[in-house]
């Protein structure tokens, strides 16, 4: 997929639908190379940039790849249809991963993220609306759960039944409005809500447990009647076996452990990769790291 | 006024139209935080149980499920009493709906000093201030019952988030003789005139037009604008009646930091500066009922009266 040193589109990619029929391994191999490409994508956006949060996106490609390549029905010739599934990414500073997974996947031209927060880019430093295949727009922390819950309510009003797909930091998860939301989404059985939580550890400013604690954290979903699952957030097949479980009458929590910065050796987890940005050498070295 | 004394609680108004609304437009929902009955939609709930979703008293969580709904392709008309929705809110408001330009309907019910006795936690003084300042959020503010219906129908109608005051209190109306009780971003006259202006929005219209009545005895003819858009403003009007009238006092029951007053003023100074004052309150209100304080910080006839005379010399 790699031209001249460019991400290339795509084309070809097998839809969900075909996806499901590959055996598992042939499937998780080739979401593994998948994220493999939306990591280099990332690499080369925020050093185009000088900005960008590198570490989450790294944590967050597995998961997003996974969901958009393999799971999501999806229509990216036509982003508005009324009965997609909904994803939304609550952390929303890891909009470069979301970028790419959005133009690998064909929602708007690969060229388009080489404008990635330049000046009068649509695609800024968190997701909006103007680009296709954005559900919402955050940045703001706390925002994307209680958005999950109107989309999971409408999806049952209207029967249409689309799925909706939230993934949360772990750090967010201080935010009070996601409780709220979890409360409510507990109490209303949401089973068509997926709440994912990207549970690296680490925050801007130092780990998640030694700044505002939140072990036992699938305690805390389970208190507020929603269904748990931990999983290894890097494993493509197990990711896919869980987002791809039909509804068993609660929303369901799945705690994605995963390494901040993952697939580039200097990177992981380390709280000063939050949003530093790699120096030209830097670049070369996660490249070539992320092309074996 | 108007000759009749019969005064209208709008949120009667407001409910009737929401539901009449709601049997022709199976998109239309509510969502609210507790707030069944301080919002009357009893009737709504029971004609339509499943399109009221009470989230709880938890105003971040129902902003944020109202932009949900309406990605999911419902207009929510979210209802709740107006200083915890735009003050608990508000980064909800701004991210969700306004940024997001989700077609997202916002009613504060019982704004202003609604409940005066319960003290500045349950005032809504900020609300026009806070939310004039989110780009693409229509604020409105109807002055009585017809207006509100007309507001509700047309914040149904519009595909652009709204937010509009719903009161409480007990008001006139003031629509009568009016061709169109409400246009969205026009002002109405209601009383022409050519010596001074007041432009007045909800519980405050009653009033200004008891201040002309009492001017006009003593020879002096101001005119009255209904402003019940208050963003975006009707600047025409604004610019008319600075030119034609030569002097404008504004009065709303909300602070007179950045509300109505100050987005007349804005338009006053670039078009044509003319001398002006800007009736509200001053800071956080003590308690009492609000009719008591309404009159305590002369926001009344005798305060729009004064201002005027004032600003005549």
């Amino acid at each position: 997929m790699m031209i001249d040193g460019k991400i290339a589109s795509i084309d070809g990619w097998p839809e969900p639908a075909i996806l499901s029929s590959l055996s598992a391994g042939e499937r998780a191999a080739q979401l593994a190379e998948v994220s493999r490409e939306v990591r280099r994508s990332v690499v080369r956006m925020i050093s185009a940039a000088h900005l960008g949060h590198i570490g989450g996106d790294f944590s967050v490609t597995d998961i997003a790849t996974t969901l958009f390549f393999g799971v999501l029905r999806l229509d990216p010739a036509n982003p508005n249809w009324p009965e997609r599934d909904r994803f939304i990414l609550s952390k929303g500073h890891c909009a470069a991963s979301l970028y790419s997974v959005l133009a690998m996947r064909g929602f708007f031209p690969l060229d388009w993220l080489e404008t990635f927060m330049q000046p009068l880019s649509i695609l800024n430093g968190h997701p909006n609306r103007k680009i296709p295949g954005v559900e919402a727009n955050t940045g703001p922390l706390g925002h994307g759960l209680p958005i999950g819950v109107g989309l999971a309510i409408a999806s049952r009003l209207s029967g249409k039944n689309w799925r909706t797909f939230v993934v949360l930091g772990d750090g967010e998860l201080q935010e009070g409005s996601n409780w709220e939301a979890a409360m409510a989404a507990g109490h209303r059985e949401l089973d068509n809500l997926i709440a994912v939580v990207d549970r690296n550890r680490l925050q801007q400013g130092a780990r998640t447990e030694d700044t505002n604690r939140l072990d036992p954290l699938a305690d805390k979903w389970t208190s507020f009647g929603w269904e748990t699952i931990e999983i290894d957030g890097h494993d493509h097949a197990a990711l896919y076996d869980v987002f791809t479980r039909p509804g068993r009458g609660k929303p369901l929590a799945v705690i994605a452990n995963t390494i901040k910065g993952k697939g580039v050796s200097f990177l992981e987890d380390r709280v000063e990769w939050h949003h530093k940005v790699p120096s030209p050498e830097q670049v070369e070295r996660a490249l070539e790291e992320l092309s074996r | 006024m108007n000759g009749s004394s019969a005064t209208f609680d709008c949120r009667q108004a407001f409910a009737e139209a929401l539901t009449t609304l709601a049997r022709q437009d199976p998109r239309i929902v509510a969502v609210c935080n507790d707030s069944v009955g301080s919002s009357n939609l009893g009737g709504f709930q029971k004609e339509f149980p499943t399109r009221l979703i009470n989230v709880g008293i938890a105003e971040q969580d129902m902003v944020g499920v109202a932009a949900g709904l309406a990605n999911g392709g419902y207009i929510p008309f979210v209802c709740a009493a107006a200083p915890f929705l735009t003050g608990r809110a508000t980064e909800q408001i701004k991210a969700d709906v306004a940024y997001s330009r989700y077609h997202v309907v916002l009613c504060g019910m019982s704004p202003g000093m609604a409940y005066g006795e319960l003290g500045p936690t349950h005032h809504s003084i900020e609300d026009l201030s806070w939310l004039r300042a989110m780009s693409g959020l229509t604020v409105l503010v109807p002055a009585d019952p017809d207006q509100t219906k007309s507001a509700v129908k047309w914040a149904a109608e519009s595909d652009a988030p709204v937010f509009m005051r719903v009161g409480r209190t007990k008001v006139p109306s003031v629509s009568e003789g009016q061709a169109e009780p409400f246009v969205c971003g026009k002002a109405n006259v209601l009383r022409q005139g050519a010596q001074a202006t007041v432009i007045a929005t909800g519980t405050l219209v009653s009033r200004a037009i008891e201040a002309s009545e009492r001017l006009a005895e003593e020879g002096v003819s101001i005119r009255v604008l209904n402003m019940s858009t208050i963003a975006p403003l009707d600047e025409d009007a604004v610019i008319a009646a600075a030119r034609e009238t030569g002097a404008i006092v504004t009065a709303e029951e909300a602070i007179v930091s950045g509300g109505l007053g100050a987005a007349v003023a804005a338009i006053v100074v670039r078009h044509h500066p003319v001398p002006m004052r800007i009736l509200g309150l001053p800071g956080f209100a003590p308690t009492g009922s609000n009719e008591f304080l309404l009159d305590h910080f002369h926001l009344n006839a005798e305060g729009i009266v004064a201002a005027i005379k004032e600003l005549r010399g």
